[in-house]
């Protein structure tokens, strides 16, 4: 249930993307390029997803658990370390580069042709590559228990 | 600054974006699980027993909506500037950047905007800030 249930949010998701144009890199690009013309549509992507996503938030808050029956696993990281500063700003630059962040471009896989096929091969690597490098790094073990982002 | 009138699009984007809310909505309160696209992706390059499943039907679900989208309607047009060069150096950025800060525009953007998470709100404000250096850059003063 819990995995047939991840493929329909994973296809909502997707829909969602691509009716907020958020698959169209050039838009992406309009919001960033704000010395230019510049394209709002990426603020109200944001505004309604986070309108719908922060009721629910409030809502999982009280319970402590899912209702097909998994732990509710809210992430439990405070700290605002070198890694989230540095791995946010590596992030933007990709993003400004190319306007793809991974959601659009995995939506944008299956219909793009190899424009974005390219971006999430590379993606792929730059995650592995920090897999390799996390795992040869103890000093930043995650504690078990740990829900990320 | 100007608008780009020609391609605001409000309306389809803000429900575009309920959409998203929904699918999040949904997958933390049936799954408890954060929908951030970096971290289930991330998490199939170091497979746990168990932990497997979920994470693939996620990404089958997201990689075959835009057949199901165009079903129902035309997909809209998309447009991609960019070269081939620049999309290699932009994948590798965005993979390697949103594992090591934990997430991408959903899991910090949109999920963790949604409940106040500090860290999320850093994220966020540098990823976004970032962007418009770079598009400032490669738009503007090279390009």
């Amino acid at each position: 249930m819990q995995v047939l249930m991840a493929f329909i949010t994973g296809l909502i998701f997707g829909l969602g993307l691509i009716l907020s144009g958020m698959t169209d890199p050039s838009k992406v690009i309009g919001f960033l390029d704000i010395t230019g013309a510049w394209n709002p549509s990426l603020l109200f992507v944001m505004g309604g997803a986070i309108l719908i996503a922060a009721i629910a938030f409030r809502f999982a808050k009280t319970r402590p658990k899912a209702l097909l029956g998994d732990v509710m696993r809210l992430p439990t990281a405070h700290q605002i370390d070198k890694r989230l500063i540095l791995g946010g700003l590596t992030f933007g630059v990709g993003w400004g580069l190319s306007g793809y962040c991974p959601g659009p471009a995995l939506a944008s896989l299956a219909i793009g042709g190899s424009k974005p096929l390219i971006f999430v091969v590379a993606m792929l690597v730059g995650m592995a590559i920090f897999e390799i490098h996390d795992r040869h790094s103890s000093a930043h073990k995650r504690k078990a228990g740990d829900f990320p982002e | 600054m100007t608008i780009d009138w020609t391609n605001f699009t409000p309306w389809s984007s803000l429900a575009g974006g309920v959409l998203i809310g929904l699918a999040t909505a949904m997958f933390l309160l049936l799954n408890g699980r954060i929908a951030g696209i970096s971290g289930i992706l991330g998490g199939l390059l170091q497979p746990t027993k168990g932990d497997i499943g979920w994470r693939v039907a996620f990404m089958a679900g997201l990689i075959f909506s835009p057949i199901a989208f165009s079903a129902a309607a035309p997909l809209p047009e998309v447009q991609i500037n960019t070269g081939a060069a620049s999309l290699i150096m932009a994948g590798l950025l965005v993979g390697i950047g949103t594992r090591y800060g934990s997430g991408c525009t959903s899991g910090h953007g949109v999920c963790g905007l949604s409940r106040l998470s500090p860290r999320s709100m850093v994220a966020t404000a540098l990823f976004i800030l970032a962007g418009f250096v770079t598009v400032f850059i490669t738009r503007h003063l090279i390009g």
